[in-house]
């Protein structure tokens, strides 16, 4: 699957990782709505950190879609609230 | 993967998908659609001069803050040699807040660089997205009556469109941080034009107002400090034999 971090260009990564990522998420979700700050930037690196270890740059002259776009990567909380709420990064 | 999708990434398609199905010739709207492209670069461009911009005028201030910063060290200096413990208080007062100003502006100095470095990397790939975007659009152009065609213009378009709604975010962000920061200039300027930095031998009359301000916005504890340190290395404050003068109170 390919992956987005905005701001920084997309990813390929093993599609074994959306359930990964979708977890993550959804816990992310549970801490923005906690007001849990610390909860959510330790979730957070770990969403990005599957990214940089599992993901590989798609060349700048390929024109694919993707299937998940997570945030920049220095989102503020504030930011976070609009972001992570609802169903997710990733709807099921 | 059935059903994956970003909520961003939605967004962009549901408005991507409706400008196509309006179109009644596709090889006009694939025409448009890189003309629109090639117009967001330019405006990177000028973002990115944007950021350049507020940054020079943050690094001038900094350079003046410096030189202030010296310039009152050495008069404090020369004030406590002649005893002047009040003015060499005040010139350390003035020291003190230079310096903090000093600090914040270096470090959105930083904040800017990676900005501007950031905005250039994007730049760059939607540079390279746009131009595989119009060697497509030709190809499709071409084979439209095929029956793939229109899916894969849909393709193109939307990994172009995805590309630009980033840029799009990214610039926006920029332009917000270029605006506080441009706020933030301002206020030292304003602090500069009332004086806050000004060595004690411009002081003249009418700066009790300023004086007071300071002494309130500088931390007492930093300038005791220092007065001690200088008083030290000036060998003038042995301990036995307090400061001369009349400026004895404590802040």
């Amino acid at each position: 699957m390919i992956v987005r971090i905005s701001g920084e260009g997309q990813f390929k990564l093993p599609d074994e990782d959306a359930e990964r990522l979708n977890e993550l998420d959804n816990r992310a979700v549970a801490a923005v709505e906690q007001g849990d700050e610390t909860g959510f930037r330790e979730l957070w690196s770990q969403m990005l950190e599957i990214v940089a270890s599992d993901g590989n740059a798609v060349p700048d002259d390929e024109l694919v879609e993707s299937d998940v776009i997570l945030p920049p990567r220095d989102i503020a909380f504030h930011e976070a609230k609009d972001e992570f709420n609802g169903d997710g990064l990733i709807p099921d | 993967m059935p059903g994956l999708a970003g909520r961003m990434s939605t967004v962009v398609k549901a408005k991507i998908s409706r400008m196509l199905d309006r179109a009644e010739d596709p090889g006009e709207t694939l025409d448009y659609g890189y003309q629109k492209q090639v117009e967001l670069l330019q405006n990177v461009k000028k973002g990115i001069a944007d950021v350049v911009t507020s940054k020079k005028r943050l690094q001038m201030q900094t350079q003046k803050l410096e030189q202030q910063v010296v310039k009152l060290d050495t008069q404090a200096r020369q004030a406590l040699s002649q005893g002047r413990e009040d003015l060499a208080r005040m010139a350390l007062e003035r020291k003190t807040l230079a310096q903090t100003e000093m600090q914040s502006l270096d470090q959105q100095v930083k904040e800017l660089e990676q900005q501007q470095e950031q905005l250039t990397a994007n730049e760059q790939r939607l540079r390279q997205k746009i131009e595989q975007f119009r060697t497509k659009k030709e190809v499709i152009k071409a084979q439209y009556s095929a029956a793939e065609a229109q899916v894969r213009i849909s393709e193109a378009a939307n990994g172009v469109g995805e590309e630009m709604a980033d840029l799009g975010l990214a610039m926006q962000r920029a332009e917000d941080k270029t605006e506080t920061m441009r706020a933030r200039a301002s206020a030292v300027e304003e602090l500069e034009k009332a004086g806050a930095f000004d060595d004690i031998t411009a002081l003249g009359s009418g700066q009790d107002d300023i004086d007071r301000q300071l002494s309130e916005l500088t931390s007492g504890v930093q300038v005791d400090d220092e007065l001690t340190k200088m008083k030290a290395e000036l060998g003038s404050g042995g301990g036995d034999s307090p400061a001369l003068g009349q400026g004895e109170e404590k802040a």
